[in-house]
């Protein structure tokens, strides 16, 4: 993965972030903008709980039966004439995405925006047996010019600003441009145009997949999914397994969570619905259609109390907006294709624990991404289920045990622990200043640096209290 | 009424005139005050951290300590939302243990809660002339939902200046054990924290839970801003204590 954060781990990849003040700018500036949009939004819609509450009943409702929701979907699919390919692993989707290209004698494909081709890393693949492949998004085009990833979910490029993109801009097309969003925009819009032209593949992604019609539903803001899907003669659609929806009338209600959690909009620009390839009295569309719908490691949350609501999903973003972590450290910092709380809850699951394994640490267990999260995935619970599935599984450090297990032998005895807090008082005696510690020592370094830590004081409430009670009880 | 105290540890240990205020504004309101010694800690540094029986053990101090309590009350909703969201599951294996949990939630409040919706206490005669801002924590806001239950009370205090914090209801950076296990990410994050604080030019910080407080408080020491961090029972106490003084 090209990210300009590559250390290997959370600490190293934030401490990276943290120093970069531009990027924290632009992530607060374009996070603040987003999250007030769409408290805006979603208060002048009103009922916005009971809204949650639907969406969530309707995806815990088509994850429950999943295996019946795509069965109809993919038969549907079918009867008008798509191609339907199940695949176990990014491998194997990437594998049938070249066989088609192959067979198309493909030279150029454009895509939009889909994090589950970022999550098979597909360009990747395309490219190496000679497919050009070129994003149509305007973030995603301007992160793939940068050779980066993306680092958001829905603003993918939200790490780069204006004059940044006007410099990658110029380089792609030796023209001078201004750092006007008219100019760049216009750039973007006649570099693309070309581009659709000349394509042989259209890959798009799926924001819902409807089973009772056989239907992919797309939102962009761009319109650039209607020309991905309509203009070249093949067009492929790349879709996780849990991305179904039972019905048109259910589409009508995440018509409303997505945007408006997503970006604060009240209804999409573009939700464009395509129901198979072009029928012979039909003036547009793609002459052969395929829909590959990704296992991945999805499969294994399905049955799983712990972890089949991260299924949920729709892939909104309204987590990374309101999540302090992600505030301060931006997305490349998960070091993963999904970043902030739903990357530090999924990248772990999908990986089957061995990979992302300090990514669940990446967070206060704050709950803002819970409160945001259109379709109320407790998050934050997860991020602790996770925890407790490496404690159990022995993926945390000798040091860590010891340390609770010394927790357990002096908090699980009222008598162990007074005498421990008289130990420690004694203890820190060298350390106190003014009441207050600040010596950078040992696991307590990670505290102090920023901050000071109240010393401990001459009495616990414990030993006051014989004399709180006899002066008090009964004065009311 | 006969109310037990939950003190919690960081209160017993570090804090504990947030104890003796929450005591004396109990006392004053009629209530039998007890505090039964076993109780140590809640068990949420081992339960946040994924040390399921580490924290079972410790929170069995707990169940032991309130088994005869007819109402408990703490000054931490962090604390008390770990009883109400996560004991009743922590003791799921063992049927009476999971009674005694569930019985725990249902009498266990948080300190502004069990005030405002207990009690019915907002206004308590406290005089209190500075300059406020209102931290709400995150657990006691958002996973217990006492969301305006400390701004009644503050609103209840005579000659206060409540200001509002910007951000208010972005997280500190405390998080247990995370303000150590992810320092750097913590610590920018109670620097954002305490940048608000000060751009309010308050007096006095308050808030509801000292775990915030201690980070927010240790940040704002480090960079020399002068701004008193207080918990709401501290403040309503030495507000009440003014307003006695003025009356008499």
């Amino acid at each position: 993965m090209s990210t300009p954060h590559s250390s290997s781990n959370v600490h190293d990849r934030a401490q990276q972030a943290l120093a970069d003040d531009f990027l924290r700018k632009a992530v607060h500036f374009t996070t603040d903008r987003l999250r007030n949009k769409k408290q805006a939004v979603t208060g002048e819609f009103g009922n916005w709980e009971a809204w949650r509450e639907r969406g969530q009943q309707i995806r815990q409702h088509t994850i429950a039966h999943l295996d019946y929701y795509l069965d109809q979907f993919a038969r549907h699919l079918e009867a008008h004439g798509a191609h339907v390919h199940f695949a176990a692993t990014g491998e194997e989707a990437s594998y049938i995405v070249r066989e088609i290209a192959a067979a198309k004698s493909a030279k150029r494909a454009v895509k939009s925006k889909s994090m589950v081709t970022e999550e098979i890393h597909l360009n990747h693949h395309l490219e190496e047996m000679g497919v050009q492949v070129v994003e149509t998004d305007l973030g995603e085009y301007i992160i793939q010019l940068a050779g980066e990833t993306p680092s958001h979910i829905i603003i993918p490029a939200i790490h780069k600003n204006r004059e940044q993109i006007r410099d990658l801009f110029e380089a792609e097309s030796g023209e001078q441009l201004t750092t006007e969003t008219r100019d760049l925009a216009a750039f973007a819009r006649r570099r693309l145009r070309q581009e659709y032209l000349t394509a042989d593949i259209g890959i798009t992604g799926c924001n819902f997949g409807i089973a009772e019609t056989g239907s992919i539903a797309l939102f962009t803001n761009e319109g650039n999914a209607d020309l991905v899907m309509n203009m070249p003669k093949t067009h492929i659609v790349l879709m996780g397994m849990e991305r179904v929806l039972p019905t048109m009338s259910d589409l009508e209600v995440f018509a409303h969570l997505l945007p408006k959690s997503a970006t604060g909009q009240n209804v999409i620009t573009y939700m464009s619905i395509v129901t198979g390839p072009r029928r012979d009295n039909e003036a547009d569309g793609a002459e052969e259609m395929h829909v590959i719908i990704l296992d991945n490691g999805r499969s294994r949350q399905l049955g799983d109390p712990d972890f089949q609501a991260i299924l949920h999903c729709i892939r909104c973003g309204a987590c990374l907006n309101v999540c302090p972590v992600y505030r301060q450290i931006g997305g490349h910092a998960y070091g993963s294709v999904y970043p902030g709380p739903i990357g530090a809850v999924l990248s772990p699951l999908l990986n089957d624990g061995e990979t992302y394994q300090d990514l669940p640490y990446a967070s206060s267990l704050c709950g803002a991404c819970y409160e945001a999260c259109p379709v109320k995935i407790p998050l934050h619970d997860m991020l602790v289920r996770e925890r407790q599935r490496l404690v159990a599984t022995g993926h945390v450090k000798p040091a860590e045990k010891a340390a609770f297990r010394a927790f357990r032998q002096v908090f699980g005895n009222a008598g162990r622990y007074q005498t421990t807090i008289r130990i420690a008082r004694r203890l820190q005696f060298p350390l106190a200043h003014d009441g207050y510690i600040r010596a950078k020592i040992g696991p307590v370094a990670g505290w102090t640096t920023s901050r000071d830590f109240p010393a401990l004081p001459k009495r616990t409430f414990r030993e006051l209290w014989p004399e709180l009670v006899r002066k008090g009880n009964g004065r009311g | 009424m006969k109310v037990s105290l939950f003190i919690t540890c960081v209160v017993d240990s570090v804090f504990p005139n947030v104890g003796v205020s929450l005591t004396r504004i109990l006392q004053e309101c009629g209530c039998d005050v007890s505090f039964p010694p076993q109780q140590t800690c809640c068990g949420q540094p081992a339960f946040n951290s994924g040390y399921t029986d580490e924290a079972r053990d410790v929170g069995m101090t707990l169940l032991r300590a309130f088994r005869d309590s007819d109402v408990v009350v703490s000054p931490s909703g962090s604390c008390v939302g770990m009883i109400h969201h996560y004991y009743p599951q922590l003791f799921a294996n063992d049927p009476q243990l999971h009674q005694a949990a569930v019985d725990l939630a249902n009498k266990t409040y948080e300190f502004s809660q069990f005030m405002v919706k207990q009690l019915q206490i907002t206004d308590l005669g406290a005089r209190f002339p500075h300059r406020v801002t209102y931290h709400p924590s995150c657990h006691g806001s958002r996973l217990l939902g006492v969301k305006d239950e400390p701004m009644q009370l503050l609103q209840g205090v005579h000659d206060i200046e409540i200001v509002e914090l910007p951000y208010a209801t972005d997280c500190c950076g405390f998080g247990g054990t995370f303000a150590v296990k992810m320092g750097e990410i913590s610590g920018a994050m109670v620097d954002e924290k305490a940048e608000n604080v000060a751009r309010t030019d308050a007096e006095v910080l308050v808030g509801t839970d000292m775990g915030c407080l201690m980070n927010i408080g240790g940040r704002l020491r480090r960079t020399n801003r002068a701004v008193r961090v207080m918990h709401l029972a501290e403040l309503l106490m030495e507000g009440m204590q003014l307003g006695k003084a003025v009356n008499a």
